[in-house]
This record gives C-alpha cells, sequence and structure tokens, in this order.
C-alpha cells in the first residue's frame, strides 16, 4: 500500500492531478481578475469557510468510495448541532459531556443508517432520505425551532481563533479529520474493504469480509463526522441553529465527485475530496470578491460542477 | 428468520413513533371546541419567523375557542398544495396561507374557492385566486427604515448589503426600500450587495469575503437577522462599532445583539401579530363581516434605546 505513489506511471499522475489541475487554474484566473484573492488573509478565509463542508465530504468519501451514498449528512450536522447546542445550553452540562453527546448523536444517526441499510436492507439512498426528513425533523423538536445560545466560549473560539497567530482552528482541525481520512482509507483493513466493497460487492464477500459489519462503520464513520462538523459550525456562528447544514449534503457529494470520485464506487481518495472542496470554496469566495450578481453565481457554480467532472471523465476514457 | 424479526420491529418502531406523533398533535390542537375550524399552511417551519407566526396564530385560536389545525409545507409548493386539499377535505371554515410561491399556490386557492372556503394569506402575496385578504408586513418601508437608520448612523463612507433569497419577495421588497434611501443621498456607497440567501453560515462567509474586497466598509446592511448575526461574527470585535450593523425581522437573538451593542438596529416585523390578526379575520369572515383587502402590519425601527420594550 506504501508504494502506491512509485508504481504509478506518467499518464496516471496526469488523470491523478486532475482535480488539482482545474483548482490551479481557477486560482490563477482568480488572481488575474481580482487583487484581493492571493493574500495570506483571503486564503486563509477560504480555508475557513471550506472547513464544515470538507469534513462532511471527507465522511462522505469513506461512504462513495464503498458504493454507497449519505444524504442525511446535512440533517446530521443540524442534528448534532442542536443536540450539543441544547446540552450546554438548555441543559447547562459540561463542556466534555456535551461534544460527547452532539458527536455522539451524529455517530449514532450514522450507526441507525447503517442498520437500516444492512439489517432492513434499504438502498443507501432511501435509509439515508429518510434520515434526512428524521434528523432535520428531530433537531427541530429539540429546539422548537428557534435557534439556542449562548455557546461556551471555549467553544467560540474554536469557530474564530487561530493556531501560532495566523492558522485559523477551523482550517486545523478540517487537515487533522484530513490526515485521519487518509489514514484510515490507506493504512486500514477497513479502509482496503471500503475500496473492495465499492469495486464489487459480491467479490468483497465471497472473499471472505464480513461487508454488513463494513458498511455499519462506514456511515457510521459519515455520522460521527457531520456530528464533528456540526459542533464546528456551531462553534463558528456562536449559536446552534435547526436549519444548520441545510442542503450541505449537496456540496459534500459535489466536493468527493468533483475531487474524483466515482459514484459507483471503488474510486476516490481523501486528498482529492480536500481539492473539491477547495474548488467550490475558491468559486463562492471569488464570486463574491468580483461583485458578481446572486442570479449568475448559481449559474456559474452550476457551470464549473460540470465542467469539473466532465473533464476528468474525459480524461480517465482516454487513458 | 432474524430478517423477519427485524421487518417485525421495524414496522412496530414506525407505527408507534406514528401513534406518538399523532398524540402530540391531537394533545396541542383541541381545547377550545366553539365549532369553527381554521386550516393553516405555512411555507416552512424551519425558520423562527414562522414558528412565531405559528405559535400567535395558535394563541389566537385558543382565546377565541376555535380549532385550528397546522400544516408545514417544508418549502416545498407541491405538500403545500395537498396540505390545501386535505384543508378541504376535512371542510374548514377557513383557510390560512402563507405562500411558498406566489404562483404555484394559485391553483390551490382557486381550489378552495371552488369549495366556497374563503382564503386568507399571511405575509406573502397570491398572484392569483380569490383571497380575501392580505396581512404583511410593509418590506419597502422596512427596507427604507433600514437605510435611512445605517445612513444615519455612518454618516458617510462605503457599505455593503447582504441580500436573501434571489427573486423572493421580501429579498426583493427590502433590497428596493434599502435602495431608495441610499439613492436620496450621496454621503454613504453601496459599494458591494451580495446575497447570502437569508442564512447565518452563508452571513458570516459572504461578509468575510466582502471584507477582503473592501476592508474599509462603515457598515451593512443585512435583509435579515440572521445573515445580520453572521456578519456580526465575521466581523468580532469591529462589529457594531467600526462597522455598523442594521438587520431585519427582530427575531430574539438580533434584539440580544442589539442590546450587547453588537448590532445597531433591526427592523422589527411581527410574525405572531400575522398569526392572530390571520385567526381573528378568518374568524370575522366566518361570521359574515367584510375584512379590508389588505391589512399591513406595522414594522419598527429598534435601536439600542428602544430594545427594553421588544425584548420580553
Amino acid at each position: 500500500m506504501a508504494s502506491v505513489a512509485e508504481r504509478l506511471r506518467p499518464r496516471e499522475l496526469l488523470s491523478r492531478s486532475g482535480p488539482l489541475g482545474g483548482l490551479i487554474l481557477l486560482c490563477v484566473v482568480m488572481t488575474i481578475l481580482s487583487p484581493y484573492f492571493l493574500t495570506f488573509n483571503n486564503l486563509f478565509n477560504v480555508g475557513t469557510q471550506i472547513a464544515v463542508v470538507a469534513i462532511l465530504a471527507l465522511g462522505q468519501t469513506f461512504v462513495i468510495v464503498s458504493g454507497g451514498i449519505d444524504l442525511s449528512v446535512g440533517s446530521v450536522l443540524g442534528l448534532a448541532g442542536i443536540v450539543f447546542g441544547w446540552a450546554t445550553a438548555v441543559a447547562n452540562l459540561p463542556l466534555p459531556a456535551a461534544l460527547a453527546l452532539g458527536i455522539g448523536v451524529g455517530a449514532l444517526a450514522g450507526l441507525t443508517n447503517g442498520l437500516l441499510i444492512t439489517l432492513a436492507n434499504l438502498p443507501p439512498f432511501i435509509a439515508t432520505l429518510a434520515m434526512l426528513s428524521a434528523a432535520r425533523g428531530l433537531a427541530l423538536v429539540i429546539s422548537n425551532g428557534q435557534p439556542l445560545s449562548p455557546i461556551p466560549a471555549a467553544i467560540r473560539a474554536l469557530g474564530s481563533g487561530d493556531l501560532f497567530g495566523f492558522v485559523p482552528l477551523p482550517v486545523v482541525l478540517m487537515l487533522v479529520i484530513w490526515a485521519l481520512t487518509v489514514g484510515i482509507l490507506r493504512g486500514t483493513y477497513a479502509g482496503r474493504c471500503m475500496y473492495a466493497i465499492g469495486g464489487n460487492e459480491e467479490a468483497s464477500r465471497l472473499s471472505g469480509i464480513n461487508v454488513s459489519r463494513q458498511k455499519l462503520l462506514i456511515y457510521t464513520l459519515s455520522g460521527l463526522f457531520a456530528g464533528i462538523a456540526g459542533v464546528l459550525l456551531t462553534a463558528r456562528l456562536a449559536s446552534a441553529s435547526p436549519q444548520a447544514g441545510f442542503t450541505y449534503e449537496l456540496d459534500a457529494i459535489a466536493a468527493v465527485v468533483i475531487g474524483g470520485a466515482s459514484l459507483s464506487g471503488g474510486v476516490g481518495s481523501a486528498s482529492g475530496t480536500l481539492i473539491g472542496a477547495l474548488i467550490l470554496g475558491v468559486l463562492r469566495n471569488g464570486l463574491n470578491l468580483l461583485n458578481v450578481s446572486a442570479f449568475w453565481q448559481q449559474v456559474v457554480i452550476g457551470a464549473v460542477i460540470a465542467l469539473a467532472v466532465m473533464t476528468d471523465t474525459l480524461r480517465r476514457r482516454k487513458g | 428468520m432474524s430478517k423477519r424479526i427485524t421487518t417485525i420491529l421495524v414496522v412496530i418502531l414506525v407505527v408507534a413513533a406514528l401513534m406518538a406523533a399523532v398524540g402530540c398533535q391531537r394533545g396541542g390542537g383541541e381545547g377550545g371546541g366553539g365549532g369553527a375550524k381554521i386550516g393553516l399552511s405555512i411555507s416552512t417551519l424551519d425558520n423562527p419567523f414562522f414558528v412565531t407566526m405559528r405559535s400567535g396564530a395558535q394563541q389566537a385560536a385558543k382565546d377565541q375557542g376555535v380549532q385550528l389545525l397546522v400544516a408545514d409545507a417544508q418549502n416545498d409548493s407541491a405538500t403545500q398544495q395537498d396540505d390545501v386539499q386535505n384543508f378541504v377535505t376535512q371542510q374548514v371554515d377557513a383557510i390560512l396561507v402563507n405562500p411558498v410561491d406566489p404562483k404555484a399556490i394559485v391553483p390551490t386557492i382557486q381550489a378552495a374557492n371552488q369549495a366556497n372556503i374563503p382564503v386568507l394569506c399571511l405575509d406573502r402575496e397570491a398572484s392569483g385566486g380569490k383571497v380575501k385578504t392580505l396581512i404583511v408586513s410593509d418590506n419597502v418601508k422596512g427596507g427604507r427604515m433600514a437605510g435611512e437608520e445605517l445612513i444615519r448612523l455612518v454618516g458617510g463612507g462605503p457599505v455593503a448589503q447582504l441580500e436573501g433569497i434571489p427573486g423572493t419577495d421580501p429579498a426583493r421588497d427590502r433590497g428596493q426600500g434599502f435602495q431608495q434611501a441610499i439613492d436620496d443621498q450621496s454621503a454613504v456607497k453601496l459599494v458591494a450587495s451580495q446575497t447570502a440567501n437569508f442564512e447565518r453560515a452563508q452571513g458570516l462567509n459572504v461578509t468575510e469575503n466582502i471584507l477582503q474586497a473592501n476592508p474599509d466598509i462603515k457598515g451593512i446592511f443585512a435583509q435579515n437577522d440572521e445573515m445580520a448575526l453572521g456578519a456580526v461574527r465575521a466581523l468580532g470585535g469591529k462589529a457594531g462599532t467600526d462597522v455598523k450593523i442594521v438587520g431585519f425581522d427582530g427575531t430574539e437573538e438580533a434584539l440580544k445583539a442589539i442590546q450587547s451593542g453588537k448590532m445597531n438596529a433591526t427592523v422589527a416585523q411581527q410574525p405572531d401579530k400575522m398569526g392572530s390578526l390571520g385567526v381573528q379575520n378568518a374568524m370575522k369572515i366566518i361570521d359574515g363581516k367584510s375584512v379590508p383587502k389588505k391589512i399591513p402590519v406595522e414594522v419598527k425601527l429598534v435601536t439600542k434605546e428602544n430594545v427594553s420594550q421588544f425584548l420580553e
């Protein structure tokens, strides 16, 4: 496994770097168009802004690599944030307990997805669609539809503080989660199982992989990451909102796919996903810097998503 | 074998959940009696504003002793059509609609018209069908009030605007009122106007981005309080002092932010009053009295001086 990089031929290297090439091109264009784009401040700014979606997308990467899909991550993020907010603002629980509760609820929602898929035999699309609705509903029930605050200062600092005086903490957290994802995908049995199940589920089963158990783990990981993202978004906003993360699942899936993963499974990487999230973030940031009309922004974002995935697919077919 | 047991367990759980949910609604819905039955179709309960509107309607229904049925369309016009159709089937005496979309609601209203059930619109207009009355805040006036207050606070220099969901009535009307205030003078200039879709997280991100391109900004008008609170987060220590922030809606969190000096002003809508006026006017119509075609709900400028009146 460690020698993956060595085994790559130049052409494969090119096809692997497709999303990175797109990101670099996008950055060059933005630098030419706006004098404010290529500054330290602004780049960290983009990093901070993508952190929440990137963490969701990294969790989603496990699911998509294994050939599934998790539509519930945006709602699970909202539920985890609200449970965390309720635990600190309403129940006045100590911070570690509140954190464990919030993130734990995310993991529990993910585990429930896994159980619905493996035990009740629901297709992932349906099981997680059900969770999308149920988790959002529960967030509204718990919060009675109102945002919950105040959030403890230590957590607010996670949203707005920085390391060494210049690296924003959300970026640090995102990089830690990214490293964790790389480690799981490349360095563990579970990671290899994800690629195997995504490549051919029946063959994986026949070769002795306990597919059900692995799927439980995969969806629990996705829920866990959504829980962490929920706490981070709550930290950034200094308030837990039941609407938090609305439609974020679409951004997360887009980031994974722009990053070169295949929705039919077996292909994808943590770094690709991070680049996918960066492409979306740079695009939104750049359009704001250029003061582009709101109507056109949506068109441009749609076009770039289609273009990014299209060039990647074409390049693969040629290769 | 174990699969069958799982299936049975899942079915039992689902049935139990449904029964619990129905039980809760019964508990909340009944209480008055009185005979009259009113349906309230709300665009979404994913937003504190509409939750407060529902509470106002529920309180009024309780006071008047009428039964109020509430349906949440979850921002989907098709769901809303079904919800209202269900009210017609249940033969309610009046229907209060807070449309998801002013055009898509028209056939639904026409269906209620055919069943001779009076329809009242809350907060948003319907572009067709017979509607007895429209109960709505004056958003253009409110946008203008917000603009004039921001100009007064800033005195002179560049300001920015956070827009709502593109193409929606409140975004258009508040933007129009704000623009009128800006056009009436020359000291304060609008240098950036970007959408943050009425969302706090986007309000935070978009404000950060605007600040990169316009670091010298003196004030921000956000077309709702959620985005304004996002801007507060983006500005940190500068919020309310170096950069003045004016919002719109008058949510509880925004009022607290004004009290603590993080925000400077907001234009308070009264969603609870919209809800209660809806029920009261529906009762008038049921009793055969006439009501005006449009019932404006006052908007009020909230500043640090008068914020305590709005905070209960």
